[in-house]
């Protein structure tokens, strides 16, 4: 166990429309062991002790899977190690004397709501265009009927890992979020339950997405800083099957 | 206080299917006619909603996430249980229930947990149909494992995510109802207040998370869904955000509070590494299929866990419960844990965990089988401890997990207070002193599907053409008063002490006293230790910012006040329950060879407590449990 | 794009969106994926363009008569199928709408990849993927652009400043140009920046078109490399050639 001296740079801003700077907090006698909200958590009881308010960031579960927690860390979503959630991140990764600057994630789409804390609604008006598959309750044949392939399965899990935490929106240059969306998409359009609105479903979310976010142009930026570490082949996938919806959706699905 | 639990009559495989045709139900056009509001957005309140709504119900559900998709029911790891018996190695609809009441150690309500057990082959059914990715075997059928207290494969699993899986499943279906307009969703609203009019429920008074605004909602029902309580400890596998608060509030509005004092401390959890500690990380229950829990024999071992020899190695699990050995169920693995940690053989650098100790298992089945099962858990232990699992044994600790207490409710789902639901973890019904695992996403999905979309009509039915109360009402009005100077007080009281100094201190006092092992001394000193910390908390709190933007610690200080009665309904319900059952364990009450002693005699039945006014002075109130199918035996997993 | 304020209330009814209305080749190309889409396409043709472009250049090498009679050929293509220069025009057109459509959903993305982020990160950024070439694009695409005009005027149009330009006289023209020491190393460096516009663009357009398949996934970027520096290296040489000596008027 090593003891840190940290210099931390916070963007601090008191609502959504307020002006926002950086605040110089240092955060000293810091266990590495500690995990980097472990460390906002101690820094915050600090402020309150001052009589100061506590520093506003979203998190909840700590375990890397609500996807609550977000922050840019030295210019990287989720900071500085692969593969991770901020709330998963530990003091370990840094080093003592170090300047550590935390900014919330930025985009149009995502307003600061305070300090650190952004909406990330739009995330959720993607999935209500069409982030489903039609399975009203009570009308589902046995699960075993339809056997699955285990790679299509296995796939089909790997996108359905998104866990909406944002950091690909963040981490894009523009802002994009086509990884969030592919992955919403590819879940859904690669098993054989998701065919019938296969189609329909693409065009829709790419629709509402594209009123939020910016475009993709392939920097793989998303994919770096996705914490479940996402593949941008998701992103092929989901122009490819735009495309087809495009050209293909129309009168041709039904004349078939 | 009556309790009636609403049973139906009948042979307990036909009672609900005997029930669901003699309910009341609404017909389809006047759906629309009804508001419900619905609490909390995970398995049981998510499922809720998004049922009620595409069977035309107006429906209001509130989150205090951003999100419905940020549940807690997100972090669930191993499994979900279901009777399909695909394995064919003799499961059942029957074998499921007997298994749940028996790992309840006879605490559960028979109907109530059959009922579960015939729902859980749908919840299968139904989850995969929304595109919920279960694993598969190579012919493309479901793939299943097993888990504690079980001696049947009928866990149901996405590799280490299930609870993820099966909540985006519930989340898309609710997407998709606020899409199509059935559902209104208010995210970042908090409960604050439930408001009960003339006996019945009314609406809810909510605060806006991000301004502050304390507003009024009314509807011809209430669900509440808003998960358990295991928070009170501080240190818990909770989230950060759960609490006590819609449930207690309800409670304090006239919802008996079922079984209080049963709490699952989950075995395997990874160790406190530090004082600052301020959330513990579950390491799902699945690993024990193929870890072998071990300590060392001697106390004084201080030799690292590679050079312990067999013969210095005890498996205390496989030792002392041979049939079920690892796969002992939660409540039976960690006071085994307890026990050797007590005895001084903990291990790890605070000598406060077991070993977890995959080496048997990858040097049978190789690394990379054991990769594909466990790869994901594997990599979260190795980033939060920097030790890799694949090299060195796991350490693990139990921790405060899941409450199978909550607010009482009957057969239908309905709290004391007519018209007020409770869904899922918080309510206490099916799950007895103790949880077995994979049992609770089985339960909140089979509520939110299936069983509280076929009883609120029975409710709602007689409720044609009547409107829900106006929020001008004046119980509204006091309650949103109420409401708005409960928290202008926590910010005008200016003392030195933050809201989360004082959860520490009670979860202390909590996990002493009222935690894996419970005395009477021990809960007597913290029903005089709670109400003066109580009393502190009102003294001395100190809360900075303002209550017009959003403002965490302010949040906390409404959830705490709450923990602080909810702690001593804990304490009074333990100290009350004079014998051992499940997650109970009275110190006093154990068998010579340290077992659960239950008095089946004097406490078969459900302890379900009455607000006065006085946190520390409710009201007992029982309702008898009879068990007519399972017999009322020893637990035994020898 | 969305407000900057955070909306509250409640969230209801939002799938029930008027659809957009119109042919469908102009609604795909109202989507950002359509642009991206069309910008491959028009990519892959100007590569295309780029590709023969260097190939029919290194005629050169193999003297006047030859470059001149590439160049002759050219305007004689598909004769008498058509007459004299109208396929070349119409190669010309294509290219002509080809770059246009580049530019203009460039511009257009360029425009809708602003608004998703008004307000820019106020502290460094520490890129883990995004590269100089995926980053500079639009700076790349400009440079490659401007240099196309220049170029135009200089070896087809006109002529510029010091040289001596005799329309027809492609050869000739060309070693007249490059023999000024200054256009040469701006001709080297513009196709250095062909370079970079192309490796991220080769690249890129298999994921926009959605050429996707782990079969030869790992050979997309290989593909893309390979191919930026076949150009670069083919149409770096004419300057250094002339420069050098190796290729001059006799």
């Amino acid at each position: 166990m090593t003891e840190l001296n940290l210099t931390l740079k916070v963007w601090r801003q008191a609502g959504p429309d307020a002006p926002g700077s950086f605040d110089t907090i240092e955060a000293k006698g810091i266990n590495d062991e500690m995990s980097f909200l472990e460390m906002l958590d101690i820094v915050n009881e600090r402020l309150i002790n001052d009589g100061k308010e506590a520093i506003v960031f979203d998190h909840d579960c700590r375990e890397g899977i609500c996807g609550t927690c977000s922050l840019m860390i030295n210019g990287q979503a989720h900071g500085p190690q692969k593969g991770t959630a901020t709330c998963q991140l530990h003091m370990r990764k840094f080093h003592d004397g170090q300047e550590i600057v935390i900014e919330p994630w930025r985009a149009t789409a995502f307003p600061i709501v305070k300090d650190l804390m952004v909406d990330r609604s739009a995330f959720d008006r993607i999935v209500e265009s069409g982030g489903f598959i039609t399975a009203e309750t009570g009308g589902a044949s046995d699960a075993n009927l339809t056997p699955i392939p285990k790679p299509v399965a296995d796939a089909a899990m790997d996108a359905a890992a998104c866990i909406g935490c944002g950091a690909c929106v963040a981490a894009c240059p523009n802002s994009a979020a086509n990884l969030f969306t592919s992955a919403k998409v590819s879940h859904l359009n690669l098993l054989p339950q998701g065919q019938a609105e296969r189609y329909s479903r693409v065009e829709a979310m790419v629709d509402t997405m594209e009123e939020f976010f910016g475009s993709c142009t392939n920097h793989g930026e998303c994919q770096e800083a996705c914490p479940k570490e996402i593949s941008i082949d998701f992103i092929a996938l989901m122009n490819k099957d735009y495309l087809k919806s495009k050209f293909k959706n129309r009168r041709m699905l039904s004349r078939r | 206080m009556e309790l009636n639990s609403k049973i139906p009559d009948g042979p307990i495989a036909e009672k609900w299917t005997n029930y669901k045709f003699d309910r009341k139900l609404v017909n389809p056009a006047n759906r629309r006619k009804y508001d419900i509001i619905v609490v909390g957005t995970g398995l049981a309140g998510g499922a809720a909603a998004a049922t009620l709504g595409e069977q035309g119900y107006n429906v209001k559900a509130f989150t205090f996430h951003d999100s419905p998709r940020r549940a807690h029911s997100i972090a669930a790891q191993g499994g979900i249980n279901a009777a399909k018996n695909y394995k064919g190695d003799g499961d059942s609809i029957y074998r499921l229930f007997y298994d749940t009441v028996k790992g309840g150690d006879f605490r559960a309500r028979e109907a109530n947990v059959y009922r579960l057990a015939e729902e859980s082959v749908n919840i299968i059914d139904q989850a995969t149909a929304q595109g919920v990715p279960f694993a598969r075997e190579y012919g493309g059928l479901l793939d299943n494992r097993s888990f504690g207290g079980a001696q049947v494969s009928r866990t149901f699993y996405a590799r280490g995510q299930t609870g993820q899986q099966l909540l985006l499943g519930v989340y898309s279906q609710l997407a998709r109802q606020i899409g199509l307009g059935n559902v209104a969703l208010y995210n970042r609203t908090e409960l604050i207040d439930v408001v009960v009019v003339d006996g019945e429920a009314a609406g809810i008074v909510v605060r806006d998370l991000l301004t502050g605004e304390v507003t009024s909602h009314s509807a011809h029902a209430v669900v509440l869904a808003t998960g358990g309580y295991s928070n009170v400890f501080f240190l818990s596998t909770n989230a950060m955000n759960c609490n006590v608060t819609a449930a207690w509030r309800a409670h304090r509005r006239g919802a008996a509070f079922a079984n209080p004092c049963y709490t699952q401390i989950h075995p395997t959890c990874i160790p406190q590494s530090d004082e600052f500690q301020s959330k513990l990380t579950l390491m799902s229950e699945s690993l024990r299929n193929d870890g072998r829990i071990w300590a060392p024999k001697s106390p004084d071992d201080n030799r690292p866990a590679d050079q312990i020899p067999e013969d210095d190695r005890d498996y205390y699990l496989e030792r002392r419960y041979p049939s079920f050995g690892n796969l002992a169920p939660r409540d039976v693995a960690s006071r085994a844990a307890l026990v050797e940690v007590s005895a001084g053989k903990g291990v790890g650098p605070l000598k406060n965990g077991v070993y977890l100790d995959f080496s048997d298992a990858i040097n049978r089945l190789g690394e990379k089988v054991i990769e594909e099962r466990y790869g994901n858990l594997f990599e979260m232990y190795e980033r939060i401890t920097d030790e890799s699992p694949y090299k060195v044994p796991m350490r693990i600790y139990p921790a405060p997990h899941y409450t199978m207490g909550g607010l009482w409710v009957d057969y239908e789902l309905m709290t004391t207070v007519p018209g007020l639901y409770a869904t899922g973890e918080a309510n206490f019904s099916d799950h007895g002193a103790n949880r077995l695992g994979a049992s609770a996403l089985m339960q909140g999905l089979a509520d939110g599907y299936f069983v509280l979309p076929n009883t609120i009509s029975n409710y709602l039915a007689p409720k044609l053409g009547t409107t829900p109360i106006p929020t001008d009402h004046p119980e509204f009005q006091a309650a949103e008063a109420a409401a708005n100077e409960r928290f202008s007080g926590y910010l005008s009281i200016g003392g030195t002490r933050s809201p989360d100094h004082f959860h520490h201190e009670l979860g202390q006092i909590m996990l002493t006293q009222c935690g894996m092992e419970r005395t009477k001394e021990g809960l007597t000193q913290a029903l005089a230790d709670i109400p003066a910390l109580h009393a502190e908390f009102k003294k001395d709190l100190r809360v900075t910012g303002d209550g017009e933007s959003t403002n965490q610690t302010l949040e906390k200080a409404g959830r705490v006040d709450d923990f602080f009665e909810l702690a001593q309904a804990m304490c009074l319900d333990a100290l009350t329950r004079e014998e051992s059952c499940g997650g109970h364990f009275r110190a006093e009450h154990q068998t010579e060879e340290g077992e659960a002693q239950r008095d089946d005699e004097h406490f078969a039945h459900v302890a379900a407590w009455e607000w006065t006014g006085d946190p520390g002075k409710p009201i007992r109130n029982t309702e008898p449990l009879t068990f007519d199918n399972v017999h009322l035996a020893v637990r035994s997993y020898k | 794009m969305a407000s900057t304020t955070v909306a509250r209330g409640p969230a209801s009814g939002g799938a029930q969106r008027a659809k957009r209305k119109a042919p469908f080749p102009v609604e795909f190309y109202r989507s950002a994926l359509g642009k991206k889409y069309v910008m491959a396409l028009t990519g892959i043709m100007l590569m295309g363009f780029v590709l023969l472009h260097m190939i029919g250049n290194l005629k050169m090498y193999l003297g006047p008569e030859e470059f001149n009679h590439y160049a002759e050929f050219l305007r004689e293509l598909l004769v008498p199928i058509l007459p004299r220069t109208v396929a070349l025009w119409g190669m010309r057109l294509g290219l002509i709408a080809a770059f246009g459509l580049h530019i203009h959903s460039a511009y257009s993305l360029t425009r809708m990849n602003h608004a998703a982020r008004t307000v820019k990160y106020q502290s460094p950024r520490d890129y883990a993927a995004a590269n100089f070439a995926s980053r500079t694009m639009r700076w790349t695409g400009i440079i490659v652009g401007l240099f196309l005009i220049w170029h135009l005027f200089d070896l087809s149009w006109t002529g510029t400043p010091g040289m001596t330009f005799v329309r027809g006289e492609a050869y000739q023209n060309v070693v007249s140009s490059l023999s000024r020491p200054v256009v040469a190393a701006f001709y080297v460096a513009a196709n250095i920046a062909l370079g970079i516009h192309l490796f991220h663009g080769a690249w890129s357009l298999f994921q926009s078109m959605g050429w996707n398949n782990p079969r030869f996934n790992v050979w997309r970027k290989n593909v893309a490399i390979a191919f930026a520096a076949i150009i670069v290296i083919g149409n770096v040489s004419f300057p250094l050639a002339v420069q050098f000596g190796i290729v001059h008027v006799n």
